[in-house]
């Protein structure tokens, strides 16, 4: 059985998390002071948020608030130096139906605003040490996947095992965020072939060649570059080599929709595209914004990324890597490079380390304290 | 690492993929490997070394026709290769360039 905790807006989270936002850079010490004082709640410190403009600060406010709405997080102290750009978070948290108060540092400094979010968020925090987890089905938990320090083990064991879980879940209704703009160079083409119709295929391809035409302005020509130097050395051949590996986590199921950055899946259950940076930490913190409530990471040469919001399970195929690098990784497929089972049970481990993480296990990453929050800049602050 | 009796030396994503993936270091010579769904094996003569995470050749496959791989197509040959080659960034180019 699966549970989590049912929100009010009836969405489900896997945890629990009284969550401490600073809207700003400016924030970030008075948000962590309030986390040490009250044990148990979750600070989300992060480098940004003054003097942002356009669409770069409305990503700014959607992954922010996102965050906060997610799931996982029952209630959440906001805290800006001003209050303006406070209480425009609170009110989008606020949606949600959760508990969400804001406290703004100018006029009161931040020790008396210290005291005061501190004295709301223990009251906060006693309250969610009350909600109970409940029975919760599989399509109602929103999953998200992406891959990194990927090598040719990657594209043989832990993408594959991955693409098992993401099948599984939209055959039981449920929602996969993929995204990873240019990574998907090489075999984007395979992926606007599975677009469920004409209007999501036109907007992620719309998407896709906004990326490109962004790294070609910098003057970097990525087909002249992939695959890189250490990949042809692992046996990598060619950019549609590399990017079949990496879409061999998507599974193979239609993609209904093709999100910006952030933006939460609005066209029913599916596999959704997102357009995201391939940088973990922030891909990741995009689609916790977006609602994913459980990140599934495929590993090759061993990434170490967790996230404070969404829990992050890690599987790689290199026994190398599992060997010399167990306290990282949830799930060691290498058994399937040695064919001591095939793909259908290495998914079936996978969704067994899904349900227990679900219901609450910690991961790898939560028990040893990666809490990676990452914001993604489309440009620099005014 | 010691390997298990039976353990594969190279694998292939799909039935019908022309090249398969060492799981490990390769001499020049008879090698067995399989799919990763399914309990099928395979047989290939290695002409030269293969080393881990590369490619070789189930099949000969003619200069200008596709490398396929996962079912798909992820290169073109630019020369003849036979069944049992290496197959690399020396016989196969991207058909992006």
């Amino acid at each position: 059985m699966l549970t989590g905790y049912r929100r009010e807006n009836g969405a489900i989270g896997i945890r629990n998390h009284t969550v401490i936002l600073p809207v700003d850079d400016l924030s970030n010490a008075a948000a962590e002071a309030v986390a040490a004082l009250v044990p148990g709640t979750l600070a989300l410190p992060h480098a940004y948020g003054r003097l942002q403009f356009g669409a770069d600060l409305e990503l700014t406010f959607r992954t922010l608030a996102g965050n906060a709405a997610n799931p996982n997080v029952a209630s959440a102290v906001v805290i800006g130096i001003e209050p303006n750009w406070t209480e425009r978070l609170v009110a989008d948290i606020a949606k949600t139906g959760k508990p969400v108060a804001g406290f703004a540092i100018e006029r009161h400094g931040d020790l008396r605003t210290i005291e005061r979010a501190a004295r709301v968020a223990a009251a906060f925090l006693q309250d969610d040490s009350e909600r109970r987890r409940e029975k919760a089905e599989r399509h109602e938990i929103v999953l998200s996947v992406k891959c990194g320090e990927s090598d040719t083990t990657s594209g043989l064991g832990s993408c594959p095992t991955t693409a098992q879980a993401v099948d599984r879940w939209v055959e039981a209704g449920g929602t996969v965020l993929f995204g990873e703009t240019s990574e998907l160079t090489g075999g984007e083409h395979l992926i606007a072939e599975r677009c469920a119709n004409e209007a999501v295929r036109q907007k992620f391809q719309g998407l896709y060649d906004r990326y490109m035409a962004m790294i070609a302005r910098a003057g970097v020509d990525l087909l002249g570059s992939q695959p890189t130097q250490g990949n042809i050395r692992g046996g990598l051949s060619t950019i549609e080599e590399k990017a079949m590996g990496n879409i061999a986590k998507t599974g193979t199921k239609p993609v209904v929709g093709a999100l910006e950055a952030a933006e939460a899946p609005g066209s029913g259950p599916g596999l959704y595209f997102m357009d995201t940076s391939s940088a973990a930490a922030e891909c990741i913190t995009l689609m916790a914004a977006a609602g994913a409530v459980l990140h599934l990471f495929p590993t090759g040469q061993g990434n170490v990324i967790g996230h404070p919001v969404e829990p992050v399970i890690k599987l790689t195929a290199n026994p190398l890597t599992a060997q010399t690098m167990a306290e990282h990784i949830d799930l060691d497929c290498a058994g399937l490079l040695r064919r001591q089972y095939d793909l259908t049970a290495a998914g079936g481990r996978l969704m067994e380390i899904c349900d227990r993480t679900i219901n609450g296990r910690l991961t790898c990453a939560e028990a040893i304290g990666h809490r990676e929050f990452v914001l993604t800049r489309l440009y620099p602050s005014a | 690492m010691a390997q298990r009796p039976g353990a594969p030396g190279f694998l292939a994503h799909r039935d019908g993929d022309l090249v398969g993936v060492a799981v490990r270091d390769l001499d020049p010579g008879p090698a067995e490997g399989g799919y990763l769904s399914g309990p099928a094996s395979l047989s290939v003569q290695l002409t030269e070394a293969v080393p881990l995470g590369h490619k070789l050749a189930l099949t000969d496959i003619a200069a200008g026709q596709a490398i396929i791989e996962y079912g798909q197509p992820v290169g073109v040959a630019t020369r003849d290769i036979r069944r049992g080659d290496h197959v690399h960034v020396h016989n196969v180019r991207s058909a992006r360039l």
